[in-house]
């Protein structure tokens, strides 16, 4: 934590400036959805490495397995199929958290360095501070991070970030038997896609391209898809997705100016009770009734 | 217990308990929700034995509230329903509040400005129960559209009620010999005379 806590580009719920001294670069995982066979080789190696074991469930009748993330499975097999243009396609994608460069998670997270963004792109969750309000479940555009119910803790991917930190590859990327999962520095990633894609068009996937959404600023997780144009083929994956305005609207600058009006109703009060006086009975009522009581 | 034989009794002692009630559950959410409002604010759930423990309890006391303050809206609201003259009140409140209330339309137990914080108030925790209910993910999970619409009805709707509260309470402290109906249940005769004389006619007979 020593040297991670200098390349913390942005903490939840903080105002003031992370630390800025120091400039890594920028890392990403590209899966290429049409190189993965679905293996689950990945899931495997996830729970391995960071110690999860999600509870045997049952089959219902598809390949997913488990059936949805949890606190306890970070990464996830989705399995479609599709018809397109009179073919089946089978279509699998690896779910996780994207790390987006713009996180909802983060930005309604109420607990100061409950979530943590590094400057490598990896946004963490500090298990440690989380409050367990699903804050960053409201604020998520990929549906993505999960409470436990044992510990009401959120939990995600992490990106290996542990292992990213001693220049190791996320445990999903070292497993994978077909390359369908690498990763590198983003910049690095975007090349690779883009051999790839070049690939993908001239075997006729005309709409073969890097999913690396601009409304949330970019993530680094990206994939790479032979349908690009209908990302949500892939067991619904967002086109185009940002933060809701909902929530920007919740955590933005309405929240400092609502601060403000309380404060000014309470500090108008005061000066009121100052400038104008206590209201008090007159001194004519006051007489009024010692009158009646004399009687 | 009795201070003065002729005072004029505002509240049974029911009443009271119950304004309590709601004023106590209002101040602990107050403070426990203005700590998850903003993060100048997080400090204050260490009042509750820290950030955990003021977002469970935070709900339940959500509900306490919620309970108490029904009641006490089923207790009052024909007393506060709004009339012509309330409305000529509320027309003239900037004279009063200014320091004069010698213009100001007779009043019955209560004023245009309170029946209007009445409902007011009315209208904001029924908004805080439903979008409370909403983002309770302890028990509840409803659609991820209705739980953003719920947190930003939360927050928004808390902000104005927080302000009203404010206002109510310090009207409270400005109007004197108020506070006294809170805490015993009587006020003076001169007093009512001065600030609800239709009020003061009616149970005096005068």
């Amino acid at each position: 934590m020593p040297l991670q806590s200098l390349d913390i580009k942005r903490r939840s719920a903080t105002t003031t400036e992370s630390t800025q001294a120091r400039t890594p670069i920028e890392v990403a995982k590209l899966i290429d959805v049409s190189t993965c066979i679905g293996c689950k080789a990945c899931q495997v190696a996830c729970s391995e490495w960071n110690e999860l074991r999600e509870e045997v469930g049952e089959n219902i009748g598809v390949y997913d397995n488990p059936t949805d993330l949890s606190a306890q499975a970070w990464t996830v097999m989705r399995f479609s199929e599709v018809e397109t243009a009179g073919k089946l396609e089978w279509l699998i994608r690896k779910d996780g958290c994207m790390h987006c460069a713009d996180p909802g998670c983060l930005k309604s997270c109420p607990s100061p360095g409950a979530i943590i963004q590094y400057k490598n792109g990896i946004v963490d969750f500090n298990e440690e501070f989380c409050i367990g309000c699903g804050y960053c479940v409201t604020g998520c555009p990929f549906n993505i991070p999960r409470i436990s119910k044992e510990d009401g803790k959120a939990y995600k991917c992490s990106l290996c970030s542990d292992r990213v930190a001693v220049g190791q590859e996320p445990a999903c990327v070292k497993t994978c038997p077909t390359g369908a999962i690498s990763f590198g520095s983003k910049e690095d990633m975007t090349e690779l896609a883009a051999r790839r894609v070049e690939d993908l068009k001239s075997r006729g996937y005309e709409n073969a391209g890097l999913y690396d959404p601009a409304g949330v600023g970019g993530t680094h997780v990206m994939y790479v898809l032979h349908h690009a144009d209908k990302p949500e083929l892939y067991s619904g994956l967002r086109k185009d997705p940002s933060i809701s305005p909902m929530v920007s609207l919740w955590k933005g600058v309405t929240k400092p100016l609502a601060t403000l009006a309380m404060a000014s109703v309470v500090l108008g009060s005061l000066f009121h009770y100052v400038t104008k006086g206590p209201n008090e009975v007159s001194r004519k009522v006051e007489e009024e009734i010692e009158k009646e009581d004399a009687q | 217990m009795i201070r003065d034989p002729k005072d004029l009794k505002r509240y049974t002692a029911s009443e009271r308990a119950n304004h309590w009630v709601v004023g106590m559950s209002f101040i602990l959410l107050a403070l426990s929700g203005l700590s998850f409002f903003h993060p100048a604010f997080f400090p204050l759930n260490q009042l509750f034995g820290g950030p955990v423990w003021a977002r469970i309890l935070h709900p339940y006391v959500g509900v306490l509230m919620a309970v108490s303050f029904l009641i006490i809206f089923l207790r009052f609201f024909k007393l506060n329903v709004m009339t012509k003259r309330d409305i000529d009140w509320l027309k003239r409140a900037h004279e009063m509040v200014n320091g004069n209330d010698h213009n100001m339309p007779e009043q019955g137990k209560y004023n245009g400005g309170q029946k209007a914080l009445f409902w007011a108030l009315g209208i904001c925790m029924f908004l805080m129960t439903v979008s409370g209910i909403l983002i309770w993910r302890a028990y509840f999970h409803f659609d991820i559209t209705a739980v953003r619409l719920g947190v930003l009805v939360h927050a928004a709707v808390a902000s104005v009620m927080i302000g009203m509260i404010t206002v109510h309470v310090y009207a409270a402290i400005w109007v004197k010999g108020t506070i006294r109906a809170m805490w015993y249940g009587t006020v003076t005769r001169a007093w009512a005379k001065q600030h609800h004389r239709g009020w003061y006619r009616q149970v005096t007979g005068k």
